[in-house]
């Protein structure tokens, strides 16, 4: 991933520009800045859902743009929306993510990745009767149920007690262990040994 | 329109002394093809046998129905541009020639409705041209419907310029359904221009009003980007420059 | 490919299903200003009959444009759709699942009430058949079109009010075949004509509108 004079503007504000990093497999990228400073704005950019004003993002050479499809393949991004669906059960929500992410045996997944998160108990339960921490480690979930190199998470410890919390971390650390690379925001620190973490600060 | 140093002017801060440079020499164009074209209209041209005097709305009508149809197709081609290559320019030009679209829309309507009625004795008429401008009405004030009800002004020139497009694409079949329509249900099958036969004269006023619509067209929307530049560009430097000169 | 778009038609099936609520208000509202008309213009059966096809036409039209909210904007506003985005599948593809199980859902229902209404109308059987057909051609283009509309309009405030005036001018020709061909059934002129531009509309529509849908969804997305 090779980040080149990003320039992102959001409504009549340019938040930030000539942002340039690149990051390799096994690193693990925290951006902080206070409220406002465009971290959000980053994150989907560097999805692709939104469009810089200026600057180019490279995944494996080749700009994003160009790549489409073939980038989404190796990216999973879970941002502030869970896009858990209140009249599907956690294992249905589950189930159509693996499906829509091409991956195959797609129940065996969604119930390996409910048991990994803890939520074995609550996978036949309805989205609408899930509290805050359930309906967020689905949303979580959604990395462990297609193989993804790249993950973009946005303040991904929301809403989740010290037991989640600590699982999300192990899960994190397994990624980068196995070849992955994550991109996160966060008010929390993650025990992540210092010489794999980078950091970015917006909004100077 | 202009073909030179096409890509030197597409940036909103260089155009705008330009479209400011041109703006007179449209405007008094549009004044005198105006006063020419109206003078022959109504002095020159020689009474229609069929439809007396009241015909001579038609100088105003037709040209307006031209106009309103030539301006949404330039409008879309100018948000697919904005679209496609991502110039902000591109979108704002589209936005500009919307209104005044609109108006040479409404204006064929008035003054259709104003032709109708000595001939038929009816205030409205539903024939293929009256309704396909009644609909290309409202696929104008869709387009600025859209643009003013989104606040990004990005989404808004992206949204409102893949609308213009469809728009366009679907003019053709819109067209032709109308056509289709008014043919198929024989009461009400009388055209509006059906009644006349163009005499040379006849058809030298109509161009001539239509080029004077055209150049007032290119003024009062040189004019308006103008004011949209100034707008979207408010916190550069260039514009708190042109600003403090008084300009 | 095939496979994406029968997962999505699944899943919005299965949304459906279980807010009943939402698919029957479609269908009452169309039942509803179809019954409307008669109160409005009188009930002599001969006027009734003449109007009978127009009206159940415009009936659809609105109706279907009336469900069209709900067509993205649940997915929208609980982040389903941003996935939906950034999955590896073609977005045209999984828009046209979207679509399919709007039109399953809320066009299919008004085709098959479609005739009991034209009954009020007084509409002999052959009349009755055609209007069938014409909105069985019709209404998938309604919403194929409609939900280009519904893409523009995202999370606006707006709404529903907007989205009609956006789309309603795109709807005409399909109107206007689609009316027409009863009339010109029941005229003798036969409905052939009507009913194939109907198809020649549908085709381009199903091949197009996905894709400008997909394109109207990442501008609204960002």
């Amino acid at each position: 991933m090779e980040v080149v004079d990003l320039v992102c503007v959001r409504g009549e504000r340019r938040l930030f520009q000539d942002l340039s990093f690149s990051q390799a497999v096994g690193e693990l990228l925290y951006v902080h800045g206070p409220n406002g400073s465009g971290k959000t704005t980053l994150l989907r950019t560097l999805c692709g859902l939104m469009l810089p004003e200026a600057g180019e993002i490279r995944w494996r050479g080749e700009n994003i743009r160009r790549l489409g499809e073939d980038y989404h393949r190796e990216m999973a991004y879970v941002g502030h929306l869970n896009g858990v669906k209140d009249e599907l059960t956690a294992f249905e929500n589950l189930r159509v993510m693996a499906q829509l992410a091409g991956a195959d045996d797609c129940d065996e997944r969604a119930v390996a990745a409910l048991q990994r998160l803890e939520l074995s108990a609550c996978a036949e339960l309805p989205g609408k009767v899930l509290s805050q921490g359930q309906k967020r480690r689905v949303a979580l979930a959604r990395l462990l149920v297609a193989p993804r190199t790249l993950w973009i998470m946005d303040e991904p410890f929301n809403a989740l007690d010290v037991k989640a919390v600590a699982t999300i971390q192990d899960i994190l650390i397994e990624h980068l262990d196995n070849g992955g690379m994550a991109i996160l925001t966060t008010h929390q620190e993650v025990e992540i040994t210092a010489d794999r973490a980078r950091h970015i600060r917006l909004g100077a | 329109m202009r073909t030179i140093n096409w890509f030197k002017y597409s940036s909103p801060a260089s155009f705008y002394p330009l479209a400011g440079k041109l703006i007179p020499y449209f405007t008094v164009l549009a004044v005198v093809l105006t006063a020419v074209g109206l003078y022959m209209g109504f002095f020159v041209a020689p009474t229609d046998y069929k439809q007396g005097e009241g015909y001579r709305i038609m100088f105003i009508h037709v040209p307006a129905a031209w106009m309103s149809m030539f301006i949404y197709l330039v409008m879309a081609v100018y948000a697919g541009a904005g679209l496609v290559f991502n110039t902000r320019l591109s979108s704002m030009m589209a936005s500009a020639l919307a209104p005044t679209g609109a108006l040479f829309t409404f204006l064929a309507l008035w003054t259709g409705s104003f032709w109708g009625k000595p001939m038929w004795g009816a205030w409205w008429v539903w024939d293929a041209r009256l309704t396909s401008e009644l609909i290309l009405l409202f696929l104008y004030i869709g387009f600025m419907s859209l643009k003013a009800a989104i606040d990004d002004p990005r989404r808004a020139a992206r949204a409102s310029g893949l609308l213009a497009i469809i728009g366009a694409i679907n003019i053709p079949i819109i067209y032709f359904s109308v056509q289709w329509w008014n043919t198929l249900h024989q009461g009400a099958s009388i055209s509006i221009t059906s009644g006349t036969s163009m005499e040379a004269t006849m058809l030298t006023t109509l161009l001539v009003m239509s080029f004077a619509f055209w150049m007032y067209a290119i003024a009062v929307v040189l004019a308006r980007v103008r004011c949209e530049i100034l707008e979207a560009e408010g916190d550069t430097e260039w514009v708190a420059a042109q600003l403090g000169k008084g300009q | 490919m095939l496979t994406a778009l029968w997962w999505v038609v699944v899943r919005d099936l299965t949304l459906a299903m279980r807010r009943r609520a939402d698919v029957l208000t479609t269908l009452f509202f169309f039942v509803i200003v179809v019954s409307l008309f008669p109160l409005g213009v009188g009930p002599e059966m001969n006027t009734l009959r003449l109007m009978g096809p127009g009206v159940v036409w415009v009936a659809a039209l609105l109706a279907s444009m009336l469900s069209l909210g709900r067509l993205f904007s649940a997915d929208y506003i609980d982040g389903s759709l941003e996935q939906m985005i950034l999955t590896p599948r073609p977005l045209a593809v999984l828009v046209l699942g979207k679509v399919l199980s709007h039109w399953l859902v809320s066009g299919v229902p008004l085709v098959l009430m479609a005739p009991l209404l034209g009954v009020q109308y007084g509409l002999s059987a052959q009349a009755l058949g055609v209007l069938v057909v014409s909105l069985l051609l019709g209404t998938p283009v309604l919403s194929l079109v409609g939900a280009v509309g519904a893409a523009l309009t995202l999370g606006l405030r707006g709404g529903g009010v907007l989205v009609s005036l956006l789309v309603l001018p795109l709807y005409i020709p399909v109107l206007i075949f689609g009316a027409g061909s009863v009339e010109a059934s029941v005229t003798g002129l036969g409905a052939q004509a009507h009913l194939s531009l109907l198809g020649a509309i549908l085709v381009p529509a199903l091949v197009f509108t996905p894709w400008a849908t997909g394109w109207a969804l990442r501008i609204s997305m960002e």
